[in-house]
């Protein structure tokens, strides 16, 4: 398949587009692959990208119910940044950033990373202090981080209520300048792309239906288009992750399945340049590159799978924005979707051999599994081709919760919707 | 008049002109008019610039659903961009201004880009802009500089950065049954309903009621169907269980038949109408819904269909009939149904030239054909429209069409007009039945989809539900309203309706394949070239069509597009178009102002809260701060004072003489029954059933997963009465905590817990003379060592005020806390500080009740920060080994009590300069070569006592440290130096002082 | 989404404060079963179905309510007090 750039662009505009292929094969499933990969999300397709390209496994597929990208790599705020308080995120997610930072080369792709920052708004001393412990902990762990005076912020980003009257006065942000965003279907394709140029079958519209074992062993699964063997069976479908681990016998689990809304205005002329968060209440936002501000909050904060959320928490999320930047009560609200993330009970992921044997599993991104979709394939990669954890995903285990050795970013212990 | 006006006037008011300005120039209309109407009136047809080809357009609709014609409205300094000319209502002194155009919109530069327009093929910018792998362009620097350019050319409008002046106002409302679209179904839908006895909400999103019936030129009953729709309108708005909300477009369908509703009260400058909001949100619950949604006409896509003069032939109709104003004055018409001919007919009884019908059809039905009569031309049966010429629209290419295979053939046919009325056929409106769950089941006949089966209390009604003609609309809005009202369906006679006997069903036409750019999505510039390209790379779910061509993402939503493009997905793939699949239609159906849907929240979506003793602060001098939605004293400061000056002054008073600081915003709860000892043994991690009436006693709480949740004092005021305080912050988390214990876990406890934080105000005051403070304005009680003891509580009265008085201490001074009514709280503070005159009382705030907590090792909300244990505060002590208590089980986990977790202990600094909290602790290092982080400093302060900077720190390995030099690293203060780490009880260790 | 409050009637989802899983059940607070207090704290059914939780009517009675709710369609198929079901055993330490 040919390579991407501008001049395969310029001969294929001279031959009315007329000749180029599927980005990815339509593959059909065949009887046994060394690996099946559950979820063709983000972190399925990366996972599938990094077991052939850096172990040599080729004989994967990627499963997946629907349609390939379906799921939160989809539907996200398409924000990429390691600004984390704990140094086992820091260290994940600045290794994620750095695998960002090269991906459109990798991948022959342009997934369209722009690295125009992410700047957290503080609002009273206390929390800028929690903020700078944040930011000092990022440059101790090796990131990058600057703390911006509030006269530095006005002059950065307009449209802040600096009045002297502001419900909540602005006294300082944590700025991390590599942070950024990234065209977030543009990641699912290339990864797609990519990883089928090396063997990895692509299958579209496969619904696992159960696990195939022997012993405690998984073996393969049955899906909606055959049974399929595998020597092992890795699975990556947050927000679905309960369902399948009850396929496989496991009736509780330390996930709860949430809904989250996101928010996209119509578009405008630039209007913001760099990634914002508001401290007074929590609102993310950006604007895309087609203009349109795109932001999101807090979760609805009840158990759904339902991928809809409910009034209230769009009209806080407004408030908020409101609250943020005045002028955009003039904008108006285009478009509302809700995704489902896996809300583990620390806030951190799981990436681990296991549980069962034959099993590897990658789940509960809670908000976090965009940014983190380079450094969670590449791990899970390592963890399932070497059957041991990489470095950086060794502390995200599942049996962490019983040793009590949480990854707790926000401190608010074993209450999903609070993550 | 202008020559574009047409002899019959409408719905339009011309007896009063309106004037408007439009890029800069005025013009005028006249109220009934919409900007697009009037706009059209005055010979405009070239209204704006498309998102990536920068190619002219005009107004394409007559409605919602207009991609073309977006415009930025201008209000003094606010600037709302992106607002379709076809829904604002006329007003004087309305001023617009086009949109995405450089320098003007008659030469726009942006234009040039078309030139490139085959390498801008859907999804080029995934396959090139990547950039050099080695140099200083690597990474993501090339991308980043070609990003900027494409982002200046993106958007549509520019945004304002003002604050916007306008209010906005939300309702709640509640009702039996919402009937959505104020049409003929609707109306007779709201009619029954209300017949019936509910009570009624019928919104409609246009100026006036009617839909269709507005401009359809059916006669309803004996009158034209306007009049009708009129008629009813009123007499509903009159009757005392309906509710008629104009202008109201309900956007949103939420769980529990929650409807979202935007009202545009008085959507104009503020200051023309005084009093009204702007935008009112109403969140609507309904028992049952009606969905009177009507239905959306669609285009056919064919090459050239996107210049100034192409619309949609409803929307033509519509102009002629409603507005009275021609689109144009040669006007063709390209069709795959009947339906356009009654808008050819139309536009000729208004005045404009209907110069040819093309139809897709080898026949029509003799309805048509006669409509056709009237219109005066012989329609080109088997014909299509297969390109288009002008900036403007001058002249239309006609070829044969074969409908049966989609070939054109034959030579071009050159047509003169300037404007062309197309039609494609009508989609239901099914936005917000598809947003309250299911999937649309396709009608072959319609060749539309149709709503799902209802998965909410919802029931359909007219064009929405599948009509055909107004008579199905009138018959099954009545049954649906009646439905609605769980009544049976009624046998009573309907309003005769006159109207054509029209053949709905459109040909399944509605691409033509030529040469040329043919628009699906007229806003982001799709093409049908796009989808095809999109099918050949693979994309061809419906879902990744529209993410890869941006097909229906514009601010339209799609919805004159969204059919057209499955039927080109459906034709490459050479499936049915239900097998291709739809999306889901997600809310909001039509854009929302932001701050419609923010309403007056976003001042105080989080609530400001002021103790009784504020307006004493905020008078003497005190700068206040936030400290979890309260509004505390930072520092009293004193003319010519830093912030740090005035805390050493206030914090050495409290260590001299004596200091008074309020603590109302301490969570209290009152915590009363038979097993409140019981209950209290239980949630604290020690014991306070052994607590004798009358005494108070420090406590810690866990989590259950073992990690400290809050501290505080708990009060022990009769044998089964107890008030428990609670740190500030964590007030409201601890009081969930108990009732979900005393509701889940224990309801066999015979406790009660109640929030009482807001009705106790309290002070305190500390400081060596603390107790002659007390002395000088306690009456009932003595204060002495023996009558109040360290820990003892007694009641008295301050000024005549009852108070409770508890002796303990935060500062480490002898201390006493004395609370009152909240109504008392102002009144007993001011005595206190009399009686405290001749000790030279001192009001402290925040940061010197901080440095005294710091000098005394006391934690807080910065250590106690949800991942610490009893132990790594060094609180062992707190944990009863007699009996399990919250948290127990799990808090001596193997991670939990590991000795290289962050302990605390205190800092100092040893270069003189200050230590600020957030900054890390390192073994070795310097800014230029950051160490490896030991831990953070939670809080620090000048220590007026020690006359050093100290600080509390978490720090691996905690006590085992002590004595040893470290350095503090804060890289983003840009401080660096050595600290020595020390305990942190650094100041009277012994506790003698507050003992004594 | 309205959530029938036993006691306040239908109410809008915003007077709740969600509490999450109803089915677990508190080990004997005397046991050292760490393995029954892991699964306790940590472990949820999360079904993608019926789902029993709690739901505390914080803008109005503030009680615990055990509500069963679709967690598909977000239809809620019934409420209870949390007090009247004792479902976590209520023993005494």
């Amino acid at each position: 398949m040919a390579e991407y750039s501008a001049l395969s662009l310029l001969k294929n505009a001279l031959s009315g587009n007329r000749d180029w292929r599927p980005a990815w094969r339509k593959a059909e499933p065949k009887p046994a692959y060394d690996v099946v990969i559950v979820g063709g999300g983000g972190h399925g397709l990366a996972t599938a990208y990094y077991l052939a390209r850096e172990h040599g496994i080729a004989r994967v597929a990627v499963l997946e119910k629907g349609w390939l990208g379906s799921g939160n790599i989809g539907r996200n705020t398409t924000i990429v940044r390691s600004n984390y308080l704990l140094p086992e995120s820091i260290r994940f997610y600045d290794f994620s950033v750095k695998l960002w930072e090269n991906l459109s080369h990798a991948l022959n792709y342009n997934v369209m990373f722009s690295q125009r920052g992410i700047l957290n708004l503080a609002h009273s001393p206390a929390q800028a202090d929690e903020y700078i412990r944040r930011g000092n902990a990022m440059r101790h762990g090796g990131g990058d981080a600057v703390w911006l005076t509030r006269h530095e912020i006005a002059r950065r980003v307009p449209g802040i209520d600096f009045s002297p009257r502001a419900r909540f006065p602005v006294v300082g942000g944590l700025l991390q300048p590599r942070a950024g965003t990234a065209r977030h279907d543009a990641v699912a394709w290339g990864y797609a792309r990519a990883a089928d140029r090396l063997g990895v079958d692509i299958v579209e519209n496969c619904e696992v239906t159960g696990f195939l074992r022997e012993g405690d062993r998984i073996t393969g699964v049955a899906t909606t288009r055959g049974d399929i063997r595998a020597g092992k069976v890795a699975l990556a479908v947050a927000g679905s992750t309960s369902r399948l681990m009850r396929m496989a016998g496991i009736e509780r689990f330390p996930i709860e399945s949430h809904v989250l809304q996101a928010f996209v205005t119509e578009a405008v002329k630039p209007y913001v340049d760099c990634v914002v968060t508001f401290g007074g209440g929590h609102l993310y936002m950006s604007q895309s590159d087609k203009g349109g501000l795109v932001f999101g909050g807090d979760l609805d904060g009840y158990n759904s799978y339902a991928q809809r959320g409910n009034l209230p928490l769009v009209k806080e999320v407004m408030s908020e924005m409101v609250a943020m930047f005045p002028a955009t009560a003039r904008l108006r609200l285009l478009r509302s979707w809700g995704g489902v993330m896996d809300m583990s009970m620390d806030g951190s992921p799981i990436i681990t051999r296991g549980p069962l044997p034959g099993m590897y599993l990658n789940c509960g991104w809670c908000y976090g599994g965009f940014k983190a979709t380079p450094a969670s394939g590449f791990s899970f990669a390592w963890t399932i081709a070497k059957d041991e954890p990489h470095p950086i995903n060794a502390p995200f285990t599942l049996s962490r919760f019983e040793r009590g050795a949480v990854i707790d970013e926000k401190g608010q212990g074993p209450t999903p919707k609070l993550h | 008049m202008s020559p574009r006006r047409a002899a019959s006037t409408g719905l339009v008011d011309r007896s009063q002109a309106l004037r408007f300005t439009f890029d800069g120039r005025t013009y005028s209309g006249h109220p009934g008019d919409t900007l697009a109407s009037a706009l059209l009136a005055n010979g405009i047809t070239l209204v704006g610039r498309s998102f990536k080809y920068h190619r002219p357009r005009g107004i394409f609709t007559a409605g919602v659903d207009e991609p073309n014609a977006l415009v930025t409205v201008l209000s003094g300094d606010g600037r709302e961009p992106n607002i379709p000319a076809t829904q604002i209502e006329l007003y004087e002194g309305l001023e617009v201004e086009s949109q995405n155009r450089f320098p003007s919109l008659e030469y726009d530069l942006g234009a040039l880009g078309q030139l490139a327009g085959p390498l801008l093929s859907a999804g080029f910018y995934y396959k090139t802009f990547m950039g050099p792998v080695f140099g200083p362009l690597k990474g993501t620097r090339f991308w980043m500089i070609c990003e900027h350019a494409i982002r200046r050319a993106a958007g549509l409008g520019r945004a304002g950065y003002e604050k916007d002046p306008a209010r906005y106002e939300e309702m709640n409302a509640f009702c039996d049954v919402l009937v959505v679209g104020a049409g003929p179904a609707g109306l007779m839908a709201a009619e029954a309903a209300a017949k019936a006895g509910r009570r009624v909400i019928l919104a409609e999103q246009e100026p006036k009621a009617g839909g269709s019936a507005l401009w359809s030129g059916e006669m309803i009953g004996t009158r034209p169907a306007h009049q009708w729709a009129q008629a009813m309108a009123e007499k509903l708005a009159a009757t005392e269980n309906v509710r008629f909300l104009p202008r109201t477009t309900v956007w949103g369908y939420y769980d529990g038949n929650t409807l979202a509703a935007l009202e545009r009260v008085a959507d104009r400058p503020s200051g023309t109408a005084k009093g009204l909001p702007r935008l009112r949100l109403w969140n609507i619950r309904a028992g049952k819904v009606v969905l009177a949604t009507g239905s959306l006409e669609r285009p056919v896509v064919f090459p050239g269909n996107d210049r100034p003069g192409v619309m949609l032939a409803g929307a033509a109709e519509r102009y002629a009939r409603q507005y009275g104003v021609l689109p144009g004055e040669r006007i063709a018409v390209f069709t795959n149904n009947d339906g356009a001919y009654r808008a050819a007919a139309a536009l000729r009884k208004a005045g404009a030239g209907v110069v040819a019908i093309v139809d897709v059809r080898p026949e029509i039905s003799d309805a048509a054909r006669a409509l056709a009569q009237e219109a005066g031309v012989e329609p080109l049966l088997g014909h299509a429209v297969t390109g288009t010429a002008g900036k403007r629209l001058t002249r239309i290419t006609i070829q044969r069409f074969d409908a049966a295979t989609g070939r054109v053939s034959g030579d071009g046919r050159p047509v003169d007009v300037d404007c062309l009325a197309v039609s494609g056929g009508w989609s239901p409106t099914i936005h917000l039945a598809s947003q309250a769950g299911g999937k649309p089941v396709w009608d072959e006949a319609l060749h539309a989809f149709l709503p799902p089966s209802p998965m909410q209390p919802w029931v359909g009604a007219g064009a929405f539900a599948g009509a055909k003609t107004t008579v199905e609309a009138l018959s099954t809005g009545r049954d649906a309203g009646l439905a609605a009202a769980g009544k049976k369906p009624s046998r009573a006679r309907l309003p005769a309706v006159t109207a054509p006997a029209l053949d709905p069903a459109p040909a399944p036409v509605l691409e033509i394949k030529a040469a040329g750019k043919a628009f699906v999505d007229l806003q982001n510039d799709v093409t049908a070239e796009d989808v095809r390209l999109a099918h050949r790379e693979g994309f061809i779910s419906v879902e990744h069509l529209k993410r890869y061509t941006t097909l229906g993402m514009a601010t339209d939503q799609g919805k004159t597009s969204n059919l057209p493009g499955l039927a080109i997905m459906a034709d490459a793939r050479g499936l049915p178009i239900p097998e291709v699949g739809t999306t889901r239609f997600r809310p909001p159906f039509s854009p929302v102002s932001i701050g419609a849907l923010a309403a007056d929240r976003h001042r105080h979506f989080k609530p400001d809260r002021l103790t009784p003793m504020h307006d004493w602060h905020v008078g003497h001098g005190a700068r206040m701060m936030e400290a979890g939605l309260w509004h505390r004293p930072m520092i009293y400061g004193q003319p010519g004072e830093t912030v740090e000056q005035a805390y050493i002054r206030e914090a050495a008073a409290v260590r001299r003489s004596v200091g008074i600081c309020d603590v109302s915003t301490l969570g209290k709860i009152a915590v009363k029954g038979p097993d409140a000892a019981e209950f209290l043994d239980r949630v604290y991690t020690n014991t306070f059933s052994t607590l004798p009436i009358g005494k108070a006693r420090y406590g810690l709480m866990l989590r259950e997963d073992g990690i400290v949740l809050d501290d505080g004092t708990t009060w022990r005021l009769g044998a089964h009465d107890f008030l428990m305080t609670t740190t500030t912050a964590n007030a409201g988390k601890v009081m969930q905590h108990l009732e979900y214990f005393l509701d889940a876990v224990w309801p066999h406890l015979k406790v009660h817990v109640t929030s009482v934080t807001d009705q106790w105000a309290g002070a305190a005051v500390a400081g060596p003379d603390a107790r002659r403070v007390l002395e000088a304005c306690v009456t009932g009680t003595g204060v002495d060592n023996v009558a109040l003891p360290f820990m003892g509580i007694v009641h008295g009265r301050i000024a005549g005020a009852p108070v409770m008085i508890c002796r303990l201490s935060f500062s480490g001074e002898l201390a006493y806390e004395v609370y009152c009514g909240a109504g008392h709280g102002a009144h007993v503070w001011e005595a206190l500080m009399d009686a405290g005159e001749p000790f030279a009382i001192t009001p402290y705030g925040m940061e010197a009740l901080g440095a005294l907590r710091i000098e005394k090792g006391h934690v807080t909300g910065a250590e106690i920060d949800g991942r610490t244990t009893a132990r790594d505060l060094y609180l062992d002590g707190m944990l009863s080994k007699k009996k399990p208590f919250i948290g127990s089980a799990l808090m001596d986990r193997e991670s939990l009590i590991d000795k290289n977790r962050l302990r605390l202990v205190g800092i100092v600094s040893l270069d003189g300069q200050p230590l600020g909290g957030g900054a890390h602790v390192v073994e070795k290092g310097s800014l230029d070569e950051l160490g490896a982080s030991i831990g953070h400093i939670t809080a620090a302060c000048y220590s007026p006592a020690l006359e050093r900077h100290i600080g509390l720190a978490l720090v691996k390995g905690g006590k085992s440290r002590h004595g040893t030099r470290a350095f503090v690293s804060d890289p983003l203060r840009k401080r660096f130096g050595p600290v020595e780490i020390v305990s942190h009880h650094f100041y009277d260790p012994e506790g003698r002082r507050m003992h004594g | 989404m309205l959530i029938p409050c036993p006691h306040c009637g239908p109410r809008d989802v915003q007077e709740f404060s969600y509490q999450g899983d109803a089915t677990r059940k508190r080990p004997d607070p005397a046991s050292t079963d760490v393995h029954a207090w892991h699964a306790y704290v940590y472990d949820r059914p999360n079904p993608a179905g019926p789902h029993r939780e709690y739901w505390q009517h914080i803008g109005g009675c503030r009680a615990h309510i055990v509500v069963e709710r679709d967690t598909l369609s977000h239809e809620v198929l019934g409420a209870a007090f949390a007090s009247d079901l004792s479902n976590q055993g209520g023993t005494r330490p």
